[in-house]
């Protein structure tokens, strides 16, 4: 897989940029202009009366792979899950502003948090198969939308499987239980089941972290070759991580509030990973990139 | 530098013996503690199995033999012993109120692991709880006076007016209804939030999510619940004791709407001299006879359900 | 390309993917579940409601005529009108408290000595599965037991069908629950607590009497109350262990006598009036065990409000 070809040596600046002219991997996607999937504005979260994360305002666009960095506990998975209305599972979660998804507010009293979370899919930190056989897995989410043929049910797998890496692995035993597959295997797994109900988005809350390095770069090549067909919205603590993989970074970083001495997450820096990483505007950001913070 | 050693008196670091005398002897005591346990097991066994062999030995030297075992029905006072009759009241009362626990009891775990809000979830586990604390004598009471008379004889226009092993099987469900709650919830709540994410993830309903992922997820603890349930309704005692009638015996019957005999039953008739078969003849015997097969039958069951309880442990 | 979610991509407009949003199937299927649900739970708790309004209006009567001599009057099974309650009570009283005297101890040293001392040694876990299969052995065996042991065995020490018997033999019931409820609140002490007293050079009882055994006494206590709840509601072992169910004479005598003679307790006493085909006896009866319900609701009620309050999160 080539190397993302707005790397750090060829630093672009500002997001005005014909893609196709830089990047001959998606020259079929030329013409199109960068639409975007979400419009995230004044976005707050709350817990109770505790503001998690505040003021973030970001463009997640299609088809690409947008990184949220940032040092623990600043908020970044309590962003990313705002976007499936995963936050919803919280009682005490109470977001504030708006997230428009292509141009629909995704908070919006009438929109059902069901029919968002099957358009948009998450990968999660610790990879969580169900405690079913491989198969089984991977068609609850079709069975779900209501697709009951097996010969159908098949094929879904099949593509599944092979868009996800995991194919030639697995193929031979498709009943057994995935529970007994390798961390990055159960990872891929999970990616997997969530291709499989076909989404618009797919969000990935750290997917790496439990995973040995090698494991690792398997699912960033992965991430590499489907996001032809998905948006990729990723949150990871390793910043060369989303310097390898994303196409847009967004810094966030924690302020502590002095008299109650919580931290609220704050948006710093949200640009093209190539100049967030080489040549980014805030200094904060600078900070964190080099390394001598967080 | 040459190092000194400080010449005051060496470092005792020998046991001090007076308190480690205390230590040994709190040893002791709470040894003895758990030896106690055993102690009761013992004689338990020791009774049961003595008594019942003395029983069966003494039946044999009787006309019939060991055929009384099987004759028409449970008449200790004629010598007539049918563990058959006693064996189909327990599974009758048993399965009636099988058929009222598991549903309720199950429907309370899924809905106060999966669908209650913590605020009510703090208001009625303890309510629940409290059901559990009923004592079978009131609700055996509650069987005659209301269930059966209110309920029974309204439902079912065949049923005896007095007693019914259907209003016994009732009370005895309404009595298993919290563990199976308790023990079924426990074992849901076991079930890692992060399937629950998962399913929600790829956009299934509650519903869907708690049927088709959790529950299946925590099937060998809900199956240690209802077994649980099982256990305890077989070794009811103080209901089918009042409600279920028959006291002098009973002819061997598959009918749920009229008196019965069940195990437990039988016991309390002989134990508590409502049979009227005091004293150590051969009649009175009988009841360390059924006593062993009961305590064999409710060990086996829980036997098994603790099994079932480890390994939903393990898997989490 | 999201294929089977039509209009959602690029060319949908924003209406399209508004009505895919909110396109609210009525998930009838749910809400009937959700409602079953609901109703079982409704109806579980209905019934303890029903039970109580029941009793209360049966023994109306007795409540409104002559409360005082019910409560204290003694048992008669053949007088509906002077039957009353009173010796029950106090058979009830002394049962219980034979209980905490003997089973409270020897159910806590069981516990402390399975937490503290024997940990995961072989007789530990052989110790552990008897405790719990105990705990499931039908109450009817344990007045087996009683009778047997206690009462034939060693009628010379108690009595016979005597208070000290009918105690021993409820001790042997409640002893596994103790054990296992003391078990469970000595392990939620944390190790933190035992390895700073044996830091600063205790021994294993030292650590144990001042440091453990504190942290855990909530619990421990909740899980004794709950113990003796339940054998204030049982009636099958001291039944068996031959408690009077039709009249009992109890006159000037001392305590030994009271203790190794003939008793009663609630329980017995519902058993006995519920038994009574005469319809005098329906109020007694249903008066008794509204006392009896009252009471072991009470007691179950403190000890989960105990456990709920003093549940430390460490």
């Amino acid at each position: 897989m080539d190397t993302n070809p707005i790397a750090l040596e060829n630093p672009m600046d500002g997001p005005h940029i014909d893609i196709s002219a830089v990047t001959p991997a998606r020259a079929d996607a030329a013409g199109k202009t960068e639409a975007v999937v979400f419009e995230v504005r004044d976005l707050a979260v709350y817990y109770g009366d505790f503001r998690a994360v505040r003021e973030v305002n970001v463009d997640i666009r299609e088809q690409e792979i947008t990184a949220l960095i940032g040092p623990s506990g600043c908020g970044k998975s309590t962003v990313l899950r705002c976007f499936d209305r995963m936050n919803d599972l919280i009682e005490s979660a109470r977001v504030e502003g708006t997230i428009l998804y292509h141009g629909v507010d995704l908070y919006a009293d009438n929109v059902d948090p069901v029919e968002v979370r099957r358009r948009v899919g998450m990968v999660f930190q610790k990879p969580n198969p169900f405690p079913k056989s491989i198969y089984d897995n991977l068609v609850f989410g079709p069975r779900l939308n209501g697709i009951k043929r097996r010969s159908e049910l098949d094929d879904i797998v099949e593509r599944s499987l092979r868009r996800a890496a995991l194919w030639d692995e697995v193929k031979d035993r498709l009943k057994a239980s995935a529970l007994g597959l390798s961390g990055g295997q159960q990872q891929r797994l999970c990616i997997a089941r969530c291709i499989a109900v076909e989404p618009d988005v797919i969000l990935m809350d750290e997917p790496c972290s439990a995973l040995d390095p090698i494991a690792t770069a398997r699912i960033e090549e992965l991430m590499k070759e489907i996001v032809s067909e998905f948006t990729i919205v990723i949150v990871t603590h390793n910043m060369q991580q989303a310097a390898r993989v994303s196409d847009r970074t967004a810094f966030f970083t924690t302020e502590v509030n002095p008299e109650s001495d919580r931290r609220t997450g704050v948006l710093v820096e949200y640009n093209r990973t190539s100049k967030v990483f080489s040549n980014p505007d805030d200094e904060r950001t600078e900070l964190y990139v080099t390394g001598r913070f967080g | 530098m040459t190092v000194v050693t400080s010449s005051a008196a060496p470092i005792d670091l020998t046991t001090n013996p007076r308190r480690h005398r205390k230590d040994v002897a709190a040893r002791w005591v709470f040894r003895v503690g758990a030896w106690t346990t055993f102690l009761v097991t013992i004689l338990i066994l020791l009774t049961l199995v003595v008594d019942a062999w003395d029983f069966v030995s003494k039946l044999l030297d009787e006309p019939g033999g060991l055929a009384r075992l099987t004759d028409i029905g449970w008449f200790p006072r004629r010598g007539l012993y049918d563990i058959g009759t006693l064996v189909i009241g327990t599974l009758l009362v048993t399965g009636i109120a099988m058929l009222v626990a598991v549903p309720l009891g199950l429907g309370v775990a899924v809905y106060l692991a999966e669908y209650a809000p913590r605020r009510v979830r703090r208001v009625v586990k303890p309510a629940v709880e409290l059901l559990a604390g009923i004592p079978s004598v009131v609700l055996g009471y509650f069987a005659i006076a209301t269930i059966n008379p209110q309920f029974v004889t309204r439902v079912f226009s065949s049923a005896d007016k007095a007693f019914t092993l259907m209003a016994a099987g009732i009370a005895v469900g309404i009595l298993t209804i919290p563990i199976i709650a308790t023990v079924a919830e426990d074992a849901l709540r076991a079930v890692p939030m992060a399937l629950r994410e998962a399913s929600f993830g790829l956009g299934a309903h509650r519903l869907q999510s708690t049927f088709q992922i959790v529950f299946p997820a925590a099937i060998s603890g809900i199956v240690a619940a209802v077994i649980l349930g099982i256990s305890r309704a077989v070794g009811e005692t103080m209901v089918v004791a009042i409600a279920a009638g028959a006291v002098g015996g009973g002819l061997r019957s598959w009918d749920p709407l009229h008196p019965g005999q069940t195990m437990t039953a039988a016991m309390a008739a002989l134990g508590f001299g409502s049979d009227q078969v005091a004293g150590d003849n051969l009649a009175f015997q009988s009841l360390y006879f059924i006593g062993l097969l009961l305590f064999f039958m409710t060990f086996v069951l829980n036997v098994v359900s603790d099994l079932l309880v480890r390994r939903v442990r393990e898997e989490y | 390309m999201a294929l089977s979610t039509p209009a959602t991509i690029g060319g949908g407009t924003a209406a399209d993917i508004t009505r895919a949003l909110t396109k609210r199937t009525i998930d009838v299927k749910s809400k009937v579940v959700e409602f079953l649900l609901l109703g079982s739970l409704a109806l579980t708790l209905l019934v303890l409601l029903i039970l109580m309004i029941d009793l209360i209006q049966r023994s109306w009567s007795v409540w409104t005529d002559r409360p005082w001599s019910f409560l204290t009057g003694t048992l008669n099974s053949q007088n509906a009108a002077a039957g009353g309650i009173g010796q029950a009570i106090r058979g009830t009283i002394l049962l219980s408290i034979i209980v905490v005297l003997v089973a409270f101890p020897l159910g806590v040293a069981c516990a402390v000595y399975l937490e503290e001392y024997a940990g995961r040694s072989r007789f530990a876990r052989i110790t552990r599965i008897n405790v719990r299969n105990l705990a499931g052995v039908p109450s009817i065996v344990y007045g087996i037991l009683g009778l047997a042991i206690f009462v034939k065995a060693m009628g010379g020490l108690t009595g016979g069908s005597s208070v000290i018997s009918g105690g021993l033999a409820l001790s042997a019931l409640v002893l596994p629950i103790i054990v296992i409820t003391a078990s469970e609140a000595l392990r939620a002490v944390p190790r933190s607590i035992r390895e700073g007293a044996l830091g600063v050079g205790a021994t294993e009882w030292e650590t144990v009497r001042s440091h453990v055994l504190p942290a855990a006494a909530p619990g421990i206590l909740t899980g004794t109350m709950l113990s003796l709840a339940r054998a204030a509601g049982e009636a099958a072992p001291i039944l068996l262990v031959g408690a009077a169910t039709g009249l009992l004479r109890t006159g000037q005598q001392s305590i030994l006598e009271q203790l190794q003679g003939g008793f009663t307790a609630l329980p017995v006493v519902i058993f006995s009036y519920a038994r009574q085909p005469s319809d005098d006896f329906r109020a007694l009866t249903a008066a008794a065990s509204l006392v009896l319900l009252v009471v072991v609701l009470l007691m179950n009620g403190i000890a989960i409000w105990l456990r709920n309050r003093y549940e430390q999160k460490w």
